[in-house]
């Protein structure tokens, strides 16, 4: 058996089929931790997730895998190796706020990134996959949010990039740019390539992410599919139903209940005995809201804070 | 890289009109001022007087002062009003019509005061100037128009490389476009190559198009070679644009960006002999022009524009341009940083 070094990383990285590999990153600026020491693998085709609130260390964690900021300490290995020379002609990289060159059209802008790279795509292909088509001659700094987000996806397409780095990618935007954002994302999920995803939003990442990892302070609190995260700390499903409706004593019931804005939200990983008892009672379901537990309630649960506070 | 920076150049109309009509309307400003027989330098105040326009035949003065170019004569009606705008410096020199002992004032604080002073003293003595004789010029006269303009050439490439080079490339960094790039496998040098390469491109067709437009006015006499002149510039505005890398090398500060350009640029507007000579000037002034590269530019250009020297006569400068420019972009490259 092989173990430890840059063979026993190959072999496991291989074994495992793993494109890229942190472990124990660090990253301090002057007296701020913020990175603390994380570890993740993410393999290849998956669409990996770091959720977490503002300030978590999302994107600082993201800028020192794509080589923007140096760690303190750490290892990063793609491929199962050290990142070499070649890493930034292979991966696409989508910047959370960034500014482009001014003056140029969006077909222009696509054509200058594309020079930069050895292998590239083609920009009818691109523009047609981001829909972007229509306004490909419009200049980059004369279009709307989403038209923006947009290009800068293309561009990190741009190179036919094994790897992804979205940095929030729909942050500012509306809930059909937002939408159509996400289908463009799966577009690119389905040709198979790798996508590591920052996103302070949980349907987001529960929509795209086949794993995530959820960081708080720097660190990773809990890691694994939605499904299992859902599973693991958020187990309970809410019955919300409006206060009146309800006509006998929830109190002598088995289940947890509290009242919110004068409504009544009871808590159970029963939903059949519990609909059972209400409908025994004569309540009127008639207004009856069933919420299944999503990863904001596993970050409530784990942090014991909302994920916007 | 570089065609991008080209492009986002000559889509800036407002810039690229600037950066043509800016040298064109010095050059044409001080063309028309000093071809102007209307000139003044001196101002002379004359009481009392009932106009303030004063027709010369009609001022009791020595009549050689009168005669003198480049002094306007003002009338006021009292001593009061003249003698104000004397202490304010508003004329330099006063003095009283009809006075039979030439009753004049002057501030002793004032140079061109006691040039004036001077001029009259010697008119009160007609038989003087025939104590001397004038000499003509030999050989082709360098007009003032043909000294100047290189020199506005020159600063105009100056302010183009600092600025289009040093203070866009720190504009970009505060506006994440230099992170961008940086995520890309574009490495500093080849990016730092463009922006030079891009701005020579600009400097090179701004003054190719500038000369044409400004020759068809002026008619400038070249004494030396076309050539010479394209080469010569062209390194001075190689080794321009170096400086301007390395103020570019470090920053995200605009405004701190703009008051290091106008810590180097201006200094090296005013003693790279741009305006006037520093013959006669302190040494240590002339040593401080030799840092500058305009100055060795300047002094190359106008050696083979005014007195038809080759390259070969002003290898020294070439060399020390071509010096200053790989210094340059040495301490640039080593000193850039994407972030930071």
């Amino acid at each position: 058996m092989i173990k430890g070094g840059v063979k026993g990383d190959l072999f496991e990285s291989y074994i495992m089929n793993y494109l890229l590999e942190i472990k124990n990153l660090v990253k301090i600026y002057k007296e701020v931790v913020a990175v603390d020491g994380i570890s993740f693998s993410v393999s290849e085709g998956a669409c990996f997730g770091l959720i977490g609130p503002n300030g978590a260390g999302k994107t600082t964690t993201i800028e020192v895998i794509e080589d923007i900021v140096p760690p303190t300490s750490g290892e990063i290995l793609y491929k199962g190796k050290p990142r070499s020379s070649s890493f930034k002609q292979e991966v696409g990289i989508q910047f959370q706020q960034t500014a482009l060159l001014s003056s140029l059209t969006l077909r222009e802008t696509l054509k200058i990134f594309k020079y930069l790279y050895n292998k590239s795509a083609d920009i009818e292909e691109i523009l047609d996959i981001c829909n972007l088509s229509e306004i490909q001659k419009r200049m980059n700094d004369r279009i709307s949010g989403g038209q923006k987000q947009r290009l800068m996806l293309a561009l990190s397409m741009i190179n036919q990039p094994k790897l992804m780095f979205l940095d929030e990618p729909s942050t500012g935007l509306d809930p059909q740019a937002r939408r159509n954002l996400w289908s463009i994302i799966r577009k690119i999920k389905e040709e198979g390539k790798t996508i590591v995803l920052t996103t302070h939003y949980m349907e987001e990442a529960q929509r795209l992410c086949d794993e995530v990892a959820i960081m708080d302070n720097g660190k990773i609190i809990a890691q694994g599919t939605p499904g299992q995260l859902i599973k693991k700390y958020c187990q309970d499903i809410s019955i919300i139903l409006p206060k009146n409706s309800i006509r006998f004593s929830l109190s002598k019931s088995p289940f947890r209940f509290r009242e919110i804005n004068g409504n009544i939200e009871i808590r159970t990983s029963d939903i059949n005995s519990c609909l059972n008892l209400l409908i025994s009672e004569g309540t009127d379901l008639t207004e009856l809201v069933v919420r299944s537990p999503n990863l904001e309630n596993v970050f409530l649960n784990l942090t014991g804070k909302q994920l916007r506070d | 890289m570089f065609h991008a920076r080209n492009l986002e150049f000559f889509r800036d109309w407002s810039a690229l009109g600037w950066t043509f009509l800016f040298p064109f309307l010095i050059v044409a400003g001080f063309g028309i001022i000093f071809g102007s027989k209307d000139y003044t330098e001196y101002k002379v105040g004359v009481f009392p007087s009932q106009h303030e326009i004063i027709q010369y035949e009609n001022i009791d003065l020595p009549s050689s002062f009168k005669q003198t170019r480049y002094i306007k004569f003002i009338g006021f009606k009292s001593f009061e009003e003249s003698i104000e705008k004397l202490k304010h410096h508003k004329i330099d020199f006063l003095v009283k019509a009809g006075s039979k002992s030439h009753e004049y004032w002057v501030s002793d604080s004032s140079p061109k005061g006691y040039i004036v002073e001077r001029l009259f003293k010697g008119s009160l003595f007609p038989d003087a100037p025939n104590l001397s004789e004038k000499k003509e010029i030999k050989g082709n006269e360098i007009r003032y128009i043909d000294w100047l303009f290189p020199g506005i050439l020159a600063m105009n490439m100056m302010f183009s490389a600092l600025w289009g080079v040093g203070y866009v490339v720190v504009r970009y960094r505060k506006m994440g476009v230099l992170k961008r790039l940086n995520a890309t496998p574009l490495t500093a040098f080849e990016y730092l190559s463009s922006q030079v390469l891009s701005r020579i491109f600009i400097l090179m067709f701004t003054l190719v198009v500038v000369w044409v437009a400004c020759n068809l006015v002026f008619k400038f006499r070249v004494a030396g070679s076309y050539f010479d002149l394209f080469v010569i510039f062209f390194v001075g505005g190689m080794c321009l644009s170096a400086y301007g890398l390395v103020i570019a090398a470090r920053g995200f500060s605009e405004e701190f960006t703009s008051g290091v350009v106008n810590f180097i640029s201006w200094p090296m507007m005013f003693l790279s002999e741009v305006w006037f000579s520093l013959e006669g000037s302190p040494r240590w002034i002339k040593l401080i022009a030799k840092l500058f590269p305009l100055t060795h530019m300047l002094t190359a250009v106008r050696r083979v524009m005014n007195d038809g020297a080759k390259l070969s006569d002003v290898s020294m400068e070439i060399a020390i341009l071509i010096i200053m420019t790989i210094i340059s972009i040495i301490v640039g490259a080593a000193l850039f940083s994407w972030n930071k």
